[in-house]
């Protein structure tokens, strides 16, 4: 439906956001008022191109380019400072954790919260852990696991997710003509990088 | 240069009318937290709408003028003064070239805006002017103006120089814009219900129109924190996360209410039980911590309404301002 709305905008829209299981349309109803004069509320109109798209949407999948990335993590003790909350809390061992959140390709859902950050799921079962009660400050580049959910965040800010380990890849660039380097559709896959690898390595580019 | 910093405020921020288009990449349109206000300081000095501004909290910076400058200064009343002189604000002022602008009271309102004829010259991130303050990009170098910044100006169009008269720091124009509609009432805010408004119980949705909330000390930019009644959902339910805006009212755990303002985050995971008309976001962005908020829900026709005629005023303004200001540069 995203899509639809790329290809077949109308005046005064502004955004078009996707979530796990919605859709949200920004709009300047002085503007959409303007360019198609009704005498019904201005929502009425929008809600009508909604159902559309809904409907000219429907059972078809455009096929909208998705890609699939391979992003390093760094699991160190120094980096993951919950894995032994999960450990404990899962009864698994340290490299348990990391065979078990390698192993799996993860579905990129959506992009919000923070500029690049993106909701990926599901991990494993022996993986799901709530989330904090409490955030914590965490650093850029963090990989955390919340419920079923596993995401990175892009930049410094209080987070409740449970963390395992930072990548040395930047999620969210913002000199980039694209600085969001994850879009919902993509699929990931994380692989284990030394300490040593980390340090060395600077700003990756997927 | 047109403009220095010698002492920062609070926090100054570049803003314009936000950056919309970038929400799935998590970027929120940002911008002026009162865009009547922000719009208006525009228009008195003769800038398309969407040209960038000075949002200024208090305390508020002092400012040195590096050249002569027209000016106008609306939004909360801080008491500008320009090298001892108090500076009339709603209206468009020159000022002369080294005089010192800062704002010595809060009086009303919490938060000013600066404009300057032929507007701020800021490189645009994401096609806005906007400061994005957790990204760090966009406005003035990502940040908050500091000590001994400068700020240039792009091309005047208006020769004004001579409109000031001889040893007279300043002179305000003789017009003034009239902003009590826009202002009055300042605690009543009218909202639109959310997707979760019923999932509140029947008792917490009759406390939440009858009762106060105040502003908790801890509100800014992001969002404000309210304090009131207790509210309860009917049974506890985990949402799934979806796009959220300015105005939405979301009920965190422990029944604590926040009102997402100008930077609020893309998306989020918490009830969403109601959204504030855009036409009262400009008063609501005027409420200071420890004001109180009544909320008074109204339809989507009224909200509407309230927007169309809000715009209306804003032609009219737009208009008469460009009238006066051509009057001034040929006289009839």
């Amino acid at each position: 439906m995203q899509q639809w709305f790329a290809e077949n905008p109308f005046e005064g829209l502004k955004d078009v956001i996707a979530a796990y299981s919605s859709l949200s349309l920004f709009y300047d109803p002085v503007r959409v008022k303007m360019h198609y004069p009704t005498s019904a509320r201005v929502f009425d109109f929008v809600r009508s191109r909604l159902e559309e798209a809904w409907q000219k949407t429907s059972g078809v999948f455009p096929g909208v380019h998705t890609e699939t990335l391979r992003i390093p993590v760094c699991y160190d003790d120094s980096f993951g400072q919950d894995l032994s909350f999960i450990a404990e809390t899962n009864h698994l061992t340290k490299e348990e954790i990391i065979r078990l959140h390698t192993s799996d390709e993860y579905y990129v859902y959506m992009i919000g919260f923070l500029p690049g950050f993106a909701y990926m799921a599901e991990v494993n079962d022996k993986l799901v852990i709530p989330r904090k009660p409490i955030p914590v400050q965490v650093a850029p580049g963090s990989v955390g696991i919340a419920g079923s959910q596993t995401g990175i965040y892009p930049m410094s800010c209080p987070g409740g997710w449970q963390i395992v380990g930072r990548t040395p890849v930047s999620l969210f660039n913002p000199a980039a003509a694209v600085p969001a380097v994850l879009k919902p559709g993509d699929r990931v896959r994380f692989y284990e990088i030394s300490r040593e690898e980390f340090e060395m390595s600077s700003e990756e580019r997927l | 240069m047109a403009i220095s910093i010698i002492k920062p405020g609070l926090l100054d921020t570049i803003q314009d009318l936000g950056r919309s288009g970038y929400g799935n990449w998590g970027v929120n349109p940002g911008g002026m937290m009162d865009t009547y206000a922000g719009s208006v300081a525009n228009m008195l000095v003769g800038n398309c709408a969407t040209e960038a501004v000075l949002e200024i909290h208090f305390p508020g910076p002092q400012i040195l003028f590096e050249q002569n400058a027209l000016i106008a200064i609306t939004g909360a009343d801080f008491s500008p003064m320009l090298n001892d002189e108090p500076v009339g604000r709603w209206q468009p002022v020159v000022v002369r070239k080294n005089t010192v602008l800062q704002f010595p009271r809060q009086e009303w309102g919490a938060r000013c805006y600066l404009s300057i004829h032929g507007g701020f010259d800021i490189a645009k991130w994401l096609g806005g002017y906007a400061t994005s303050l957790k990204i760090g990009a966009g406005g003035f170098k990502g940040r908050s103006l500091q000590k001994g910044d400068e700020l240039t100006t792009k091309e005047n169009t208006i020769y004004f120089a001579g409109w000031l008269k001889e040893e007279k720091n300043m002179r305000g124009l003789p017009w003034r814009i009239s902003a009590e509609n826009v202002y009055r009432l300042p605690n009543e805010i009218f909202f639109l219900k959310g997707h979760e408004w019923e999932k509140l119980t029947g008792p917490s949705r009759y406390s939440f129109e009858e009762n106060n909330f105040i502003i908790h000390p801890s509100s800014d930019r992001m969002g404000y924190r309210l304090r009131g009644a207790a509210l309860e959902l009917i049974e506890k339910t985990e949402l799934v996360s979806s796009a959220v805006c300015f105005g939405t009212l979301q009920l965190l755990p422990g029944s604590e209410l926040v009102l997402l303002m100008a930077d609020h985050q893309t998306t989020g995971g918490y009830p969403r039980i109601g959204h504030v008309v855009s036409a009262h976001l400009p008063k609501l962005a005027q409420l200071r911590p420890s004001d109180c908020i009544q909320f008074h829900m109204v339809d989507q026709e009224t909200a509407e309404g309230l927007v169309f005629s809000r715009q209306q005023e804003l032609n009219v303004v737009r208009r008469s301002c460009l009238d006066h200001l051509k009057d001034m540069v040929c006289p009839k």
